[in-house]
C-alpha cells in the first residue's frame, strides 16, 4: 500500500507504530520460520541424550546423531547409553511415542518421510502391520544368534527379536489363595464378580496379547461369547496399563480394589512387602501370552549405518543385562543372567498361548474391531 | 477439536454505531464504562454487512479522489487492490498450507484405496451399530450440556445483568474464569473431585457421562450466561413490565413476555455451546474411561491406534456436518435476533448512544421487583453453578498442597527437578517452553486475525464471486473449530515433511498448529468490533485524502484496540492450553506444560499425580495472569476517550 503525498493531517507516530510493529513482527516470523525449514540443525534436537562423554568428541566435533523411534515405556541405564556412544561414536535422541501400536501407525503413516532412523518396540502383536507397509529396511545383525529363529517375526530379517516377556494375569495372593493355579475358566465364576481389570486392547499392547491368548484358548467362535461372560461377571476395561495396574489393582504398590489385573509375569518380584518375604502377588501362568519385542532399521531411514549399530548394539551384552532392571522384559540371549529374584519369583510360562504371526496378521484388525462394537460397545 | 475457551462477545451493530467494548471478559466491570448494549456476535459468518455505506469502503477499492489524475488513478486503484490482496493472502496462505492442505491430505488417505476414490467407508461405517451410538452419544451429551448451561444461563443472567447487589463483580469474573481454562486442567479438577479419594469420589461418577457432563457445563455456563446476559441488558424491559401491571405473575411474565424475546440469544449461544461440546476432546479423554468414547475421541482412536483411517475419514466428514448444522443454526439465530433488536433496541439504543457520546453511564433498565420466589430460583441456580466452578477449582489447589508429608509446598518445589516426573525435563522447564510458544503463536493469530478481520469487515463485493470469495474466506476461518485436532497433528507429519517445508523437527510446527488453534477466537472477538464502526467515518477519512493504511491506522486501530489486546489474551490462552494437536506434535525438546501433565497422569504413584496437579495450578495461573493483563490494560484505556 502506498502512501498519499498529499496526505493532510498529522498522524501521531504511536497511531501507526502498531500495525507497523505487527506487520514487522509477521515478517520476523516469517524469516525465522524459512530459517528453520531450511536447516535442520541436528545439535538442537532432543534431549535424551549420550553427552559428549568419550569417543570421538574427543576431536570437538559434534556428534552424529541416531534418532530411536520408541514407546513410552523405553528406559535405559545412562551408563550403558554412554558405551553405546562411546564404542559408535553416536549419539542417541530418543523419541518417545505414547505406546507400541500407536508408535507403528505414526511410522506407517510417516513412512515417506520416517521420524526417526531405527525403531524400539514393535511387538509380535504388530510385528505383521509393520512389515507389511514397508516402514522396515531388513538388516540381519552379526550379533544375531540362534535365539532369533524362535521367535522370527518373518522371512526376511525386517525386525530383529530383542527381548520377550509374558503378558499373565496378576493375582492378590491374600484375596485369592490359589491364584497362580487360575485359568480362564475361572474368570467366570460368581466369586470373582468385579474383580477383573483389563486394559483396552485397541489402546494398550498387554490388553492386546491378553484378548489373543483368550482367542488362542477359546477360538475365533468362541473368544467373544466368553468376553460376554467377562462383562456380565463386572469386567472393568481401563485404557492402558498404567491405569489397570496403579490405580485398580489391589496389590501392595497399587490403591485399587481389584484383585486380578492383567500384567506381566515379572511383575510379581516388585510386590513383595516390607515386612514378608515373598511377593503378594503372583501370575497366572495357564492365562499367558508371549510378547516379544523386536528392533529394527526405518527404510529410508537418514542415519541407516548409525541404525544398524544401534541394532547391533540392543543385542550387545551390556544393554541385553540392562533391560530386566529397567523395563521388566526377559532379554532375548539366553546366556544374559537374570536378576535373583526373577528367578524366584518371575517365572516364565511353560506353555504360553500362541497365536501364529500370520494368523494375527489376517485378524487382528478384525478382532479388534470386534472387540470394540460388541464388548466395549 | 480442541476446545478454545469462549469467542469474546461484543456489541455488534445494530444499526446503530455504538463504541466498540470489549464486554468478554470484562468480569465485574463490564458495565461500568461500555454499554453493554450489543448483542455479542460471536459467529458473525458472512451475511453481516455494513448496511449504511453508501460509498465505497476505505480499503475496497473505490472511488478516487477526484483531484487525482486518471493515470494515478487507475495505478491507486491497484495499489488498493494489491494492499486488500496482500491483507487476505497472509490468513489464506497460511489456512491454506497448515490447515486445509494437511487436513485434506488426511481424509483423501481415508476415501481412496490403490489410487482410486472409495466412498464405500460411508456405507459400512454407516451401517455399523456402534457408529450412531457414538453419533447419539456426542450429540445427545452436547444437547443435554447445552440444555442446562441454557436453563442455568436465564436465573443466572437475570442476577448478573439485570440486578446490582454487593459481590457481583465478583461472581461476574468467577464465570468468566473457566473459558480461559485449559481442558487438561480442567479435566483434572474434576479427576480429582470426583475420583476414588477425592471430596465427590462417593457420588461414583468419576469417569463416564456424568463427569464429562459436569465437566462441559463447568467449561460453557459462563459463556452462555454472558451472551443470554448482554442480550439482556439490552432488552427493552416495558414489554415485561406492562404484562406485570396488566396483571401477570413474575413467572407467567417471564414464560410468555421474557423468555420468548431472549430466545434468539439462547439459540445463538446454544449453537456455540454445541458446538464445543460436541468436538470436546481433553475432558472425554481424561473423564471419559476407555468405554466412553465420542465421536472425536473415536477419530483419534481410529487414527491413531487402529490405524484405520477410512474409518476416520468418515467420522470426521460426520463431526463436520454437526458442526456445519450447529453453525448454520447459530447464524439462523443470530440474524433473527438481529431483526428482533431492531424491531425493539431502536428507540432505547439511540437514548444509549447520546449518554454514550456525553461520556455518562449508560442507562440501564430499570431494576425489575421480582417476588421472592423468582429471586429465590435465581439465587439457588447462581450458587449451584458457582460451587460447579467454585469446587473443582478450589479442590485441585487444596489437592496440589498435599504431599505425603503433610500439607505443603512439596508438590511446587519438585516442578524445577529434573528428574522428579522421569520426563526428560522438568515441569518448570515445560511450563517456561509453553509459555515462550504461546507468545509465538499468539502473536501469529493476532497478526493473521487482524488482517482478515479487516478484510471481512469490508463491504460486500459487489461481483458474485468476490462475495462467494468471502463467504468462503470466512467459512475456512471457522473450520479449525470443527476439525479434530488428531486429523490437524498428523495431517501436519504427513504434508509438511519434505523441503522446503520440513517442519518436523522444527521448533515452529507447534507454534503454527497452536496459532491455527486460536485463529478462529481472534477473528471472532476482532470482527465484531470492526464492523460496529460506522463506515462513515471511514469514508470521511477517505475522502480527506487518507490512504487505506492511513485509515486503518488513525480509525481503526484506536477503536479496536481493546478488542485487540483481549483477542490477544485469549489466543495466549488457548495457545498455552492448547492439548490436542500439540500432543501429537510435540517432541521432547518441543513439550509444552499440558502435554507434560498428561503424560504424568499415566505414570503411577501419588507423588507423580501431586507433581500433575502443581503443574495444573501454575497452568490455570498463567492463563488467568494473560487475562488479567488484558483487563487492567483494556480499563486503563478506557479513560483516554476511544469513542468517535
Amino acid at each position: 500500500m502506498q502512501r498519499s503525498r498529499k496526505s493532510s493531517g498529522a498522524s501521531p507516530p504511536a497511531a501507526w507504530a502498531k500495525p507497523l510493529a505487527a506487520a514487522l513482527a509477521l515478517a520476523m516470523a516469517t524469516i525465522a520460520l524459512a530459517a528453520c525449514a531450511e536447516t535442520d540443525r541436528p545439535g538442537s534436537r532432543g534431549s535424551a541424550r549420550t553427552g559428549g562423554g568419550a569417543g570421538s568428541s574427543a576431536r570437538g566435533e559434534a556428534l552424529e546423531t541416531v534418532t530411536l523411534v520408541t514407546h513410552g515405556s523405553f528406559n535405559v541405564s545412562a551408563d550403558v547409553l554412554a558405551q553405546f556412544t562411546a564404542q559408535t561414536g553416536l549419539e542417541l535422541e530418543v523419541l518417545p511415542a505414547d505406546d507400541a501400536g500407536a508408535m507403528v501407525n505414526q511410522l506407517i503413516l510417516t513412512k515417506d518421510a520416517p521420524l526417526g532412523d531405527a525403531v524400539f518396540g514393535i511387538d509380535n502383536t504388530f510385528a505383521s502391520r509393520a512389515i507389511a507397509a514397508g516402514v522396515l529396511e531388513a538388516y540381519k545383525s552379526p550379533q544375531a544368534g540362534p535365539e532369533q529363529g524362535e521367535y522370527a517375526a518373518s522371512q526376511d530379517a525386517e525386525l530383529t527379536a530383542v527381548d520377550f516377556s509374558d503378558v499373565c494375569l496378576n493375582v492378590d495372593k491374600r484375596a485369592v489363595a490359589d491364584g497362580a493355579d487360575l485359568t480362564f475358566d475361572d474368570l467366570t465364576k460368581p466369586e470373582f464378580k468385579d474383580q477383573l481389570v483389563v486394559e483396552n486392547p485397541a489402546t494398550s499392547s498387554p490388553g492386546l496379547a491378553f484378548l489373543l491368548a483368550t482367542i488362542a484358548a477359546k477360538g475365533e467362535d468362541g473368544y467373544l461369547d466368553y468376553w460376554r461372560q467377562l462383562k456380565a461377571n463386572g469386567l472393568k476395561v481401563v485404557s492402558g496399563w498404567n491405569e489397570a495396574y496403579y490405580d485398580e489393582f489391589s496389590g501392595p504398590s497399587s490403591s485399587g480394589q481389584r484383585t486380578l489385573v492383567v500384567s506381566y509375569a515379572s511383575s510379581p518380584p516388585s510386590e513383595i512387602p516390607a515386612d514378608a518375604a515373598e511377593p503378594a502377588t503372583t501370575a497366572a501362568l495357564d492365562t499367558c501370552f508371549r510378547q516379544v519385542e523386536y528392533a529394527g532399521v526405518l527404510a529410508g531411514a537418514a542415519n541407516p549405518e548409525g541404525a544398524r549399530k544401534l541394532v547391533d548394539f540392543f543385542l550387545g551384552p551390556e544393554f541385553q543385562a540392562d533391560m530386566p532392571g529397567q523395563m521388566w522384559v526377559y532379554p532375548v540371549k539366553a546366556d544374559i543372567p537374570l536378576p535373583q529374584d526373577w528367578a524366584e519369583w518371575a517365572p516364565l510360562a511353560d506353555r504360553p498361548w500362541v497365536v501364529a504371526p500370520q494368523d494375527i496378521a489376517a485378524g487382528r484388525d478384525q478382532w479388534l474391531s470386534d472387540f470394540n462394537d460388541q464388548i466395549l460397545g | 477439536m480442541i476446545r478454545p475457551p469462549a469467542t469474546a462477545d461484543h456489541p455488534a451493530t445494530d444499526q446503530i454505531p455504538v463504541p466498540p467494548a470489549p464486554s468478554a471478559v470484562s468480569g465485574g466491570n463490564g458495565g461500568a464504562d461500555c454499554p453493554d448494549s450489543g448483542e455479542p456476535n460471536h459467529l458473525g459468518v458472512a451475511g453481516k454487512v455494513a448496511k449504511t455505506a453508501t460509498a465505497h469502503d476505505a480499503v475496497w477499492p473505490g472511488p478516487v479522489s477526484a483531484r487525482r489524475s486518471p493515470a494515478g488513478e487507475t495505478w491507486q486503484l491497484w495499489a488498493r487492490r494489491a494492499g486488500f490482496a496482500l491483507l487476505a493472502g497472509g490468513p489464506a496462505v497460511f489456512l491454506a498450507i497448515f490447515f486445509v492442505w494437511p487436513v485434506a491430505t488426511m481424509v483423501a488417505k481415508g476415501f481412496t484405496s490403490s489410487g482410486a476414490w472409495d466412498w464405500s467407508g460411508f456405507a459400512e461405517m454407516l451401517a455399523k451399530p456402534r457408529t450412531w451410538r457414538l453419533i447419539g452419544r456426542t450429540v445427545g451429551q452436547a444437547a443435554v450440556a447445552t440444555a442446562i448451561c441454557a436453563a442455568a444461563a436465564v436465573p443466572i443472567a437475570s442476577l448478573l445483568y439485570r440486578r446490582s447487589f454487593p459481590g457481583r463483580g465478583f461472581v461476574r469474573a468467577l464465570l468468566t474464569v473457566p473459558f480461559a481454562l485449559p481442558s487438561v486442567v480442567v479435566g483434572l479438577a474434576f479427576r480429582a473431585l470426583l475420583g476414588r479419594g477425592g471430596p465427590l469420589g462417593f457420588l461414583g461418577i468419576g469417569d463416564g457421562f456424568w463427569a464429562v457432563l459436569l465437566a462441559l457445563v463447568f467449561f460453557n455456563v459462563g459463556l452462555m450466561t454472558r451472551v443470554v446476559g448482554t442480550f439482556w441488558a439490552a432488552l427493552d424491559p416495558r414489554p415485561e413490565q406492562a404484562a406485570r401491571v396488566l396483571g401477570a405473575g413474575p413467572w407467567r411474565a417471564l414464560a410468555t413476555v421474557t423468555l420468548p424475546a431472549l430466545t434468539p440469544a439462547l439459540a445463538a449461544g446454544g449453537s456455540l455451546v454445541f458446538l464445543f461440546c460436541a468436538t470436546a476432546f481433553a475432558p472425554v479423554l481424561i473423564l471419559g474411561g476407555s468405554t466412553y468414547t465420542t465421536v472425536e475421541t473415536e477419530i483419534y482412536l481410529q487414527t491413531a491406534q487402529m490405524l484405520d483411517l477410512r474409518s476416520a475419514a468418515v467420522l470426521s466428514v460426520v463431526q463436520m456436518a454437526v458442526v456445519a448444522v450447529a453453525l448454520w443454526f447459530g447464524a439462523a439465530a443470530r440474524r433473527r435476533r438481529e431483526r428482533a433488536l431492531k424491531l425493539t433496541g431502536a428507540g432505547a439504543g439511540i437514548a444509549r448512544r447520546r449518554l454514550a457520546r456525553s461520556g455518562r453511564r449508560p442507562a440501564r433498565s430499570p431494576e425489575p421487583q421480582p417476588t421472592w420466589a423468582v429471586d429465590w430460583a435465581s439465587w439457588l441456580v447462581t450458587a449451584l453453578m458457582a460451587a460447579l466452578i467454585g469446587l473443582p477449582l478450589v479442590n485441585l489447589v487444596y489437592r496440589s498442597l498435599r504431599t505425603s508429608a503433610g500439607l505443603g509446598l512439596g508438590n511446587y518445589l519438585a516442578l524445577g527437578d529434573e528428574s522428579r516426573a522421569g520426563l526428560p525435563y522438568s515441569l518448570a522447564q515445560a511450563a517456561g517452553r509453553s509459555v515462550v510458544i504461546a507468545l509465538l503463536a499468539g502473536a501469529m493469530a493476532l497478526a493473521l486475525g487482524l488482517a482478515a478481520a479487516v478484510v471481512l469487515s469490508r463491504p460486500r463485493a459487489k461481483a458474485s464471486w468476490g462475495r462467494r470469495a468471502q463467504d468462503l474466506f470466512d467459512s475456512v476461518l471457522m473450520a479449525p473449530l470443527g476439525v479434530s485436532a488428531v486429523t490437524v497433528g498428523f495431517g501436519f507429519l504427513i504434508t509438511l515433511n519434505r523441503a522446503p517445508l520440513d517442519l518436523r523437527t522444527s521448533f515452529w510446527l507447534i507454534p503454527l498448529a497452536q496459532a491455527l488453534v486460536a485463529l478462529p477466537l481472534v477473528v471472532r472477538t476482532v470482527l465484531p468490533a470492526l464492523r460496529s464502526i460506522d463506515p462513515r467515518l471511514r469514508q470521511a477519512a477517505a475522502v480527506l485524502g487518507a490512504p487505506p493504511w492511513r485509515v486503518f491506522s488513525s480509525i481503526e486501530a484506536g477503536l479496536i484496540r481493546r478488542p485487540a489486546v483481549v483477542a490477544a489474551a485469549y489466543a495466549f490462552a488457548v495457545s498455552v492450553g492448547e492439548f490436542g494437536a500439540t500432543s501429537f506434535l510435540a517432541r521432547p525438546d518441543t513439550t509444552t506444560l499440558p502435554v507434560a501433565i498428561y503424560k504424568l497422569l499415566g505414570r503411577p504413584g501419588a507423588d507423580n499425580l501431586g507433581l500433575a496437579l502443581a503443574g495444573a495450578v501454575v497452568l490455570a495461573v498463567i492463563t488467568a495472569l494473560a487475562m488479567v493483563l488484558a483487563e487492567t490494560t483494556w480499563r486503563r484505556r478506557t479513560s483516554q476517550g476511544l469513542r468517535p
